[in-house]
C-alpha cells in the first residue's frame, strides 16, 4: 500500500521520468498508417450530409435531423470571441468523411479487424491495457478492466467487452450502431443537452458527425468497468467530427476515459466534436480526457484545430458529474466542458490541466450553470504556458434566481515558463439570488530558477526538474484522474514541455 | 578531495568581483569550517562550487578528486559526489518529499550508470534514515519544504544528504534560524555521516555550530579571500574577539 503511495499519489516519480526519457523529444505519435481510405469528395453540401447518413445506414429521422442542422449552420457565423488566432478555415476544403477501406464490410468481431489498424493502436504505445483489450486479449484475473470503443477516423472499429457489459445491462457501442439499434434512446436524448443550434461548431458537428460513442447505464447499475475511447485522426485533411452521448439513468454510475492522438502533418486538421452527458436522479458520471493531438511544430505549422462542445446536464436531483481534462496537444484549443446543474442538490466538478508550448493557443475553461437548489460546483484549473504560447482560462459561474443556497469554488492557477508566453484568466460570474456563495481564487507564478537549481543540485537534469515542478503544480488535477490515465498524463506533461527551458 | 586554486568569481549581471583568489585544499575525511563576516563571499563560494547560474569564473580552478568541476552542469557535480545543504531550502509545492528524494537518488544513479533503487529498497532506507533525524512519516509525504519550520527544513537537507551519500558535503549556514535543540539534532545527523571517506565544508557565522560539529581545520574568509587558516582554536578566537582584529592583521 505504502509503495503505491510513492508510485502514484506523490506527484511525479522516477518511473514516470524514466518513461518520459524513453520517449523521443519530438511528437511521438507522428506516424501515418498506410491503410486504404475511402473518402467522400471534399467540401460540405446537402449531398455530403446525405452520403454520410446513408453510409451509416441511418433511418430517415436521423437524416432529417442532420439536414436541419446543416441548414441552420449555413446561417451561423464562426465565433471570434476566443483569444485564439488562426488562419481562416475553408470549410469547403475539408473531407467530411473518410474510413479505412477494409471497413466496408463491417467486422463482426475483432478478429475481422484489419491487423494494420490494431498495429496502429500498438504504436500508440500507451501503457494502458487498452492495446491488449483491443486485440481481444483477456486481462488476467483480478486486474481492473477497461472496455474500449476505438474511433479510427470516422468509423468505430471494434468494441470490446460487449458481452459482459450487456449482462449488466450497459449499452456501449458506436453512435451509428446506437442510431440503428437503440433509436428510442438516441431520439430522446441526442441534442437534448447540446441543441442543434447551440453554436457554430456544434451545429456543424450535428450535420456531419460520422461516428462516436454511445453509452447507456440503466437504473441502479454501477458500470462494471471503466469505459474508454481512443480517438485518432489519421487521414490528411479530414475533419473528425465525433459525437458522444452518455446517459446515466437513475442511481447509476460510470467512469469514461477519452484519449486522443493524431499523427504529425504540415497541414492543420480540423476537429469539432460534441459530447453530451445526461444524468438522471442520483446518477454519477466521471469523464476524463487526455488530449495530446499534434500541436503543430515550433513555428506553428500544422497541428489540430480543436473546437469542442462538451456539456453535462444534471437533470436529476442529487446527480453528480466530474470533468477532468489534460490538454497538452492541438494547435488551437477551444473547449469549455460545462455542467448544467438543473436538479436540486446536483454537483458539478471541473479539473483541468492545459499546457501550451511553442506556438500553441489554448482558450479553455468551463461553465457552471446553477439552476437547482443547493447545487454545488468546483473548478480547479491549472494553465501552463511555455515558449510563445498563449493560454486563457475562460469560465462562467452562473447562479440563477431559483438556485438557492448554491455554492461555487473556483481556483485558477497559471504557471509561466520563460518570458515570451502569456496566461490570461477571464472569469464571468453572475449571481441572481442572495443565498448563494461564489468564491474565486487565482494565482500566476513562474517556474522559479531557485527551484530548478535546487532540483539540479540534487542530480536531476533540467527537463526532469521542470517536469517535477510542473507535475507538482498540477497535482490536484492529476489526482482526480483514474490511475492509468494519471501515469500517462504525467508523462505527457513532461513531454509537451521538453525544450521549453534554457 | 576538493582543491580550489586562485578562484576569481564575479556576478554575471553586474561588474562586481566577489571571490578574489580563493585557495583551499580539503583533504579526504576531514571537516573544514569557513567563518567570516557578512558579505565575505562564503555563500557565493558554495553556489559557485555547486553550479548555480549567475556567476562568472574569471580565473582559477576547482577540482573534485582531480576532476575539474567548474565546467560541469550542476546535476553532473551532484552525481560526482558534491552536495550543498542550502541556507534557504527551496519549497516545491505539490511534490511529495519522498518523491523528490527518490527522483534525486535515481537521477544520480542513472548519471553514474548505476542501477536504480527499487521502490521497496528505497522505502526501507529512507524510513531508517528519517527515523535517525526524527523526521516522521508525515513530513516525508508533505510537499518539499512547504510549511516546514526552520528546523524541519534543515533536517530535511541532512536527510537528503544521508540518502544521496555524497563524498563532498558543503553546509551553507546550516545553523541559521535554528534553536539550540534543532541545531543539536542537525549536528547529530551530520556527525553520523562523518567518516574517513567523506569530506565536509561547514560554512557558518558562529562558533556555536562548531561546538557540535567539531572541525579539523578552520578558515577565516574576508573580502573574497581566505585570510587565515588554523585549528579549532581559531574559531574560539573569532568568537571572543570578533573579526576586527583579524581584518586589521592583514590590512
Amino acid at each position: 500500500m505504502a509503495m503505491d503511495d510513492v508510485q502514484v499519489k506523490d506527484g511525479v516519480d522516477a518511473e514516470t521520468v524514466e518513461a518520459v526519457k524513453a520517449l523521443s523529444g519530438t511528437y511521438k505519435y507522428g506516424w501515418n498508417t498506410e491503410i486504404e481510405m475511402e473518402y467522400a469528395p471534399k467540401g460540405l453540401s446537402e449531398d455530403i450530409v446525405r452520403l454520410i447518413s446513408s453510409k451509416n445506414d441511418e433511418p430517415e429521422w436521423m437524416l432529417d435531423w442532420r439536414l436541419a442542422a446543416y441548414r441552420r449552420w449555413l446561417e451561423l457565423k464562426e465565433p471570434d470571441w476566443a483569444m485564439v488566432d488562426y488562419p481562416t478555415i475553408d470549410f469547403q476544403d475539408q473531407y467530411y468523411y473518410a474510413r479505412p477501406k477494409s471497413m466496408e464490410d463491417k467486422p463482426k468481431s475483432l478478429d475481422d479487424v484489419d491487423p494494420k489498424l490494431l498495429e496502429t493502436y500498438k504504436k500508440l504505445g500507451i501503457p494502458l491495457k487498452e492495446q491488449a483489450l483491443l486485440a481481444g486479449v483477456e486481462a488476467p484475473e483480478g486486474e481492473r478492466r477497461v472496455a474500449v470503443d476505438a474511433v479510427f477516423d470516422s468509423v468505430s472499429v471494434g468494441t470490446t467487452f460487449q458481452a459482459e457489459l450487456r449482462k449488466a445491462g450497459v449499452i456501449f457501442c458506436s453512435i451509428s450502431e446506437a442510431i440503428r439499434e437503440h433509436p428510442e434512446l438516441v431520439r430522446q436524448y441526442l441534442g437534448s443537452v447540446v441543441p442543434v443550434s447551440d453554436n457554430y461548431y456544434a451545429t456543424l458537428n450535428s450535420a456531419v458527425f460520422s461516428d462516436g460513442s454511445f453509452v447507456y447505464i440503466p437504473p441502479g447499475v454501477r458500470c462494471p468497468m471503466e469505459l474508454s475511447t481512443y480517438f485518432r485522426i489519421n487521414a490528411e485533411n479530414t475533419g473528425q467530427f465525433e459525437r458522444t452521448l452518455i446517459i446515466a439513468d437513475k442511481e447509476s454510475y460510470v467512469s469514461y476515459l477519452e484519449g486522443c492522438t493524431a499523427p504529425q502533418r504540415d497541414v492543420a486538421q480540423l476537429h469539432a466534436a460534441v459530447v453530451e452527458l445526461v444524468l438522471l436522479d442520483d446518477a454519477e458520471i466521471k469523464y476524463s480526457t487526455v488530449q495530446n493531438w499534434f500541436p503543430g511544430d515550433e513555428n506553428g505549422k500544422g497541428g489540430i484545430y480543436n473546437f469542442v462542445t462538451k456539456r453535462a446536464d444534471c437533470r436529476g436531483h442529487r446527480s453528480k458529474v466530474m470533468w477532468t481534462q489534460v490538454e497538452t496537444g492541438s494547435a488551437v484549443t477551444w473547449k469549455y466542458p460545462s455542467c448544467v446543474l438543473r436538479g436540486d442538490d446536483s454537483q458539478g466538478e471541473f479539473y483541468s490541466i492545459a499546457i501550451a508550448n511553442n506556438m500553441q493557443q489554448a482558450d479553455t475553461g468551463t461553465k457552471m450553470v446553477h439552476l437547482g437548489k443547493n447545487t454545488k460546483s468546483r473548478i480547479v484549473s491549472k494553465g501552463i504556458s511555455a515558449g510563445r504560447a498563449q493560454n486563457t482560462y475562460r469560465g462562467l459561474v452562473s447562479m440563477h434566481p431559483k438556485a438557492k443556497n448554491s455554492r461555487n469554488y473556483t481556483q485558477c492557477d497559471s504557471l509561466l515558463i520563460g518570458d515570451k508566453c502569456g496566461a490570461h484568466t477571464v472569469p464571468y460570474i453572475e449571481v441572481k439570488n442572495n443565498s448563494s456563495r461564489v468564491e474565486h481564487e487565482a494565482t500566476t507564478s513562474k517556474v522559479d530558477d531557485d527551484q530548478l537549481f535546487y532540483c539540479r543540485s540534487r542530480g536531476m537534469d533540467e527537463e526532469e526538474a521542470v517536469a517535477l515542478v510542473v507535475n507538482g503544480f498540477c497535482k490536484e488535477v492529476l489526482q482526480a484522474l483514474p490511475m492509468e490515465f494519471a501515469m500517462e498524463a504525467q508523462a505527457l506533461v513532461a513531454i509537451s514541455l521538453e525544450g521549453s527551458v534554457g | 578531495m576538493l582543491n580550489i586554486k586562485n578562484l576569481h568569481v564575479k556576478l554575471e549581471e553586474e561588474d562586481k568581483q566577489i571571490l578574489k583568489g580563493v585557495n583551499l585544499s580539503l583533504e579526504l575525511g576531514k571537516v573544514h569550517a569557513i567563518m567570516g563576516p557578512n558579505g565575505s563571499g562564503k555563500s557565493t563560494l558554495s553556489y559557485v562550487l555547486s553550479g548555480k547560474d549567475g556567476y562568472e569564473v574569471t580565473d582559477g580552478s576547482a577540482q573534485l578528486e582531480s576532476v575539474d568541476i567548474l565546467d560541469m552542469e550542476a546535476e553532473e557535480r551532484a552525481a560526482a559526489g558534491l552536495f550543498l545543504a542550502f541556507q534557504y531550502p527551496v519549497e516545491i509545492p505539490g511534490v511529495g518529499n519522498m518523491t523528490f528524494l527518490r527522483t534525486a537518488v535515481n537521477a544520480q544513479r542513472k548519471l553514474r550508470g548505476e542501477e536504480e533503487m527499487s521502490a521497496g529498497e528505497f522505502l526501507k532506507v529512507v524510513r531508517a534514515k528519517a527515523k535517525d533525524l526524527k523526521i516522521d512519516a508525515d513530513m516525508l509525504k508533505r510537499p518539499v519544504n512547504v510549511g516546514f519550520s526552520g528546523g524541519e527544513k534543515k533536517r530535511n537537507e541532512i536527510l537528503q544528504m544521508a540518502m544521496l551519500e555524497p563524498k563532498m558535503c558543503i553546509l551553507d549556514e546550516t545553523d541559521s534560524g535554528l534553536d539550540v535543540d534543532a541545531m543539536k539534532l542537525v549536528a547529530q545527523g551530520v556527525n553520523a555521516l562523518r567518516d574517513d571517506k567523506r569530506t565536509f565544508l561547514v560554512i557558518t557565522h558562529y562558533q556555536r555550530l562548531l561546538d557540535h560539529i567539531k572541525p579539523d581545520v578552520v578558515h577565516i574568509m574576508a573580502n573574497g579571500r581566505i585570510i587565515k587558516t588554523g585549528g579549532p582554536e581559531l574559531a574560539l578566537e573569532v568568537e571572543n574577539n570578533g573579526y576586527a582584529d583579524l581584518l586589521e592583521e592583514i590590512a
